[in-house]
């Protein structure tokens, strides 16, 4: 199982919780089994078959993007950050 | 037993010698000042380097690495300088001329010299803890004192920024805000106080600024930063923004001039416990619609007065974000470029994660899309 570190905007679809965990071989393997888990979680960062546009998801300290993207490797021990911007500076 | 006059003759004998008018008129090579700190105070060549004689064989690699290139060593009087061309040359240096008669001629001539600016003895009391880190200096005390850095915003971030800022002697700190200072902010936005409720922030800041150093000229923009204001803003000429927004059309806004201008972005956002601090640094690195190419839905990007936010959180953030400004502002260290750190504070806890620039971004990219301002409002309300 893979630990996926939930954003603060997206904790009350996880039901508060800061990290959940996951599993998958793969980006869009884990993505797919957190939708399952946790669906209101899952659909929020990602449908369609595609993450949605306004996360980053980030893998072991990489953007998934600048990897494989949905392919891109995931291990037992990775960490899974997924990151939305925020405009706070108030 | 050889004198100091024998051997002096001796050496000159060994080197080439130009006097200052021939050596003027040497196109290229690098000019070493070979005298000590306190000559050279008085006054020295125009873009000559500094290295003491007594420090030459050890520095001067660092300040001349090709030994090809000419160079021309010069003393007062030209007889340190002798000395030091045949060290040069016994270090491989090619070309090594040493400069007859030194600056005294050189003066006497009436060739251009320069001289060098130093801080009044009350600027070095002031800042005598950042004239002791080698890395800052007096040097690097003077490039901050000649810097303009632009706030966005005197809130959570600006506020221990623009303190902070001052503080570091930051000679320009120019703040855009439109709010007024009310009770809420005082939890968190340290430059204001009770005593300034009810007025401007940019005035409130501009006052807890000068309270901390008089030296810092503070120019205000009590205005919301728009597509219509942002150009007439930026050309006071700013060398680097701290971005302290509170919405996202004013995060693209921010971004978009700051790549077509070339003004790198120290950027900060808060939320709750959680920070996010970067720096972009256009066509270096990544830009801020390389990072987030689009904003959440509304619904998943309240505010700090919708959701809320720690008050020393913006404390955190907002001086990692003046860690950043100040090392560029003094061209030290290594700042957060392609890097974006996420800090939680509930669990103390700080990540970093990579950051690339897209070559489809549509405004740093390879071929850019977006080329003057959009609705960004709109854009943001999608």
């Amino acid at each position: 199982m893979s630990v996926v570190r939930v954003p603060p905007v997206l904790r009350s679809e996880a039901g508060g919780k800061r990290e959940v965990e996951a599993s998958g071989a793969t980006v869009r393997e884990l993505l797919e089994d957190l939708a399952r888990r946790i669906p209101a979680l899952g659909s929020r960062v990602y449908g369609d078959g595609e993450i949605q546009s306004f996360v980053n998801v980030y893998v072991d300290g990489e953007d998934v993007r600048t990897r494989n993207g949905l392919d891109t490797p995931v291990r037992d021990t990775s960490t899974v950050i997924l990151l939305p911007a925020m405009a706070g500076g108030c | 037993m050889t004198t100091y006059r024998e051997l002096l003759q001796r050496t000159k004998g060994e080197i080439s010698e130009l006097d200052a008018k021939t050596a003027k008129e040497t196109p290229e090579g690098i000019w070493v000042d070979v005298r000590e700190a306190d000559e050279w105070q008085e006054g020295h060549l125009p873009g000559a380097v500094h290295v003491p004689r007594g420090y030459l064989e050890s520095r001067i690699e660092g300040v001349a690495a090709d030994k090809t290139q000419p160079v021309i060593v010069y003393c007062a009087v030209g007889n340190r300088s002798a000395f030091a061309a045949k060290t040069l040359q016994e270090l491989g240096y090619e070309h090594v001329h040493s400069l007859a008669g030194g600056f005294t001629d050189w003066k006497r001539n009436g060739l251009e010299i320069v001289l060098p600016r130093t801080l009044s003895p009350e600027k070095r009391t002031r800042y005598s803890r950042h004239l002791l880190i080698p890395e800052i200096g007096e040097e690097g005390q003077l490039k901050l004192l000649d810097s303009k850095i632009l706030l966005i915003g005197a809130g959570g971030l600006g506020s221990p920024a623009s303190l902070y800022l001052a503080a570091a002697g930051i000679g320009t700190i120019g703040i855009v805000d439109a709010d007024i200072v009310d009770e809420t902010n005082l939890q968190r936005q340290i430059a204001h106080s009770l005593d300034t409720l009810g007025t401007p922030k940019v005035d409130s800041a501009k006052r807890a600024i000068e309270a901390l150093n008089p030296d810092v000229n503070v120019v205000t923009y009590r205005e919301r930063l728009t597509s219509e204001n942002i150009d007439r803003i930026l050309d006071d000429g700013w060398d680097l923004i701290v971005d302290g927004a509170d919405n996202f059309p004013t995060r693209y806004l921010v971004n978009d001039a700051s790549v077509w201008r070339n003004i790198p972005v120290v950027h900060g956002s808060i939320y709750r416990f959680e920070g996010q601090v970067t720096v972009f640094k256009p066509h270096e690195g990544p830009c801020y619609r390389c990072l987030f190419p689009e904003p959440p839905p509304p619904e998943l990007a309240p505010s700090c007065a919708e959701g809320g936010v720690l008050g020393v959180l913006p404390g955190i953030v907002g001086t990692l974000q003046t860690n950043e400004a100040i090392k560029l502002a003094a061209q030290i260290g290594e700042p957060l470029v392609g890097r974006l750190l996420l800090l939680d504070a509930l669990a103390t806890e700080f990540t970093e994660v990579k950051i690339e620039r897209r070559a489809d971004c549509p405004v740093c990219g390879d071929h850019p899309t977006i080329t003057e301002y959009i609705d960004y409002v709109e854009f943001c309300a999608k």
